[in-house]
């Protein structure tokens, strides 16, 4: 395929890691790769935990004024004082996680198992990882570890540079 | 007839262009995958995926639920 030689690129920095927000990143870099461009994924502070071998993605209700779970035919919409309660957020994960699976949406494993089969690159943020004390080996095998000067390096090159 | 088939019903964005793309990677150069799909942007998807590597999308039908697209290998 020549799709192999094709000269577009795009690099993303990862910032967040929720399970909600872990999609664009991955959805975008997987269809990339799989129209033909050379990926990048640079992974860092929140975005780090999505390197993690096992995952826990949550997604959390608090202060997030446009969640609305579709409810028997209606959208409900979680004030943040019920938000803030004990076991909320593991609800709206469950939730979340039943949409998923039932609109046929990949799981995030399923997406960054994909990305790597891809070969997107992926970096690791070294200073994120000093910070917030993570091992190498809590992380998947595959992404180096850098700092901001590999993704500026990367950029600089690339077609396309997202933040997310 | 197509060389190939891909059942892709059910699957949501970006499952269908990311199986298509797997499986299109199998054939010879000139091959074709036929696609099933009931992703409604799939329709627009598998269009701008054939711009941007050069594949052929030789057919992009619907029956009403099932969209079956035809993709030629040729890039």
């Amino acid at each position: 395929m020549s799709d192999e030689n094709n000269a577009k690129s795009m690099s993303l920095i990862v910032t967040k890691g929720t399970l909600d927000w872990a999609y664009p990143p991955f959805i975008l870099a997987t269809t990339a790769a799989a129209m033909g461009l050379d990926v990048t994924m640079f992974f860092t502070f929140y975005g780090l935990t999505l390197l993690k071998k096992d995952l826990d993605l949550k997604v959390n209700p608090l202060g997030n004024a446009s969640m609305e779970m579709p409810m028997g035919g209606m959208h409900i919409a979680m004030p943040n004082l019920l938000a803030a309660m004990p076991g909320m957020t593991s609800l709206t994960t469950t939730m979340m996680k039943n949409l998923i699976k039932k609109n046929g949406v990949a799981s995030i494993e399923e997406l960054r198992e994909l990305a790597i089969e891809a070969d997107v690159k992926m970096i690791a943020c070294q200073m994120t990882m000093d910070l917030f004390d993570y091992k190498r080996e809590d992380m998947i095998d595959g992404p180096s570890v850098g700092g901001a000067a590999s993704w500026v390096e990367v950029a600089t090159k690339s077609d396309i540079n997202l933040y997310i | 007839m197509a060389d190939a088939q891909l059942d892709a019903k059910g699957l949501n964005c970006p499952l269908p262009i990311l199986r298509a793309k797997k499986a299109l990677k199998e054939l010879p150069t000139g091959g074709t995958l036929e696609i099933l799909a009931t992703d409604p942007g799939a329709v627009k998807d598998f269009e701008a995926f054939c711009r941007t590597t050069g594949n052929e999308l030789v057919s992009s039908a619907t029956d009403g639920k099932v969209f079956t697209f035809v993709i030629k290998h040729t890039s």
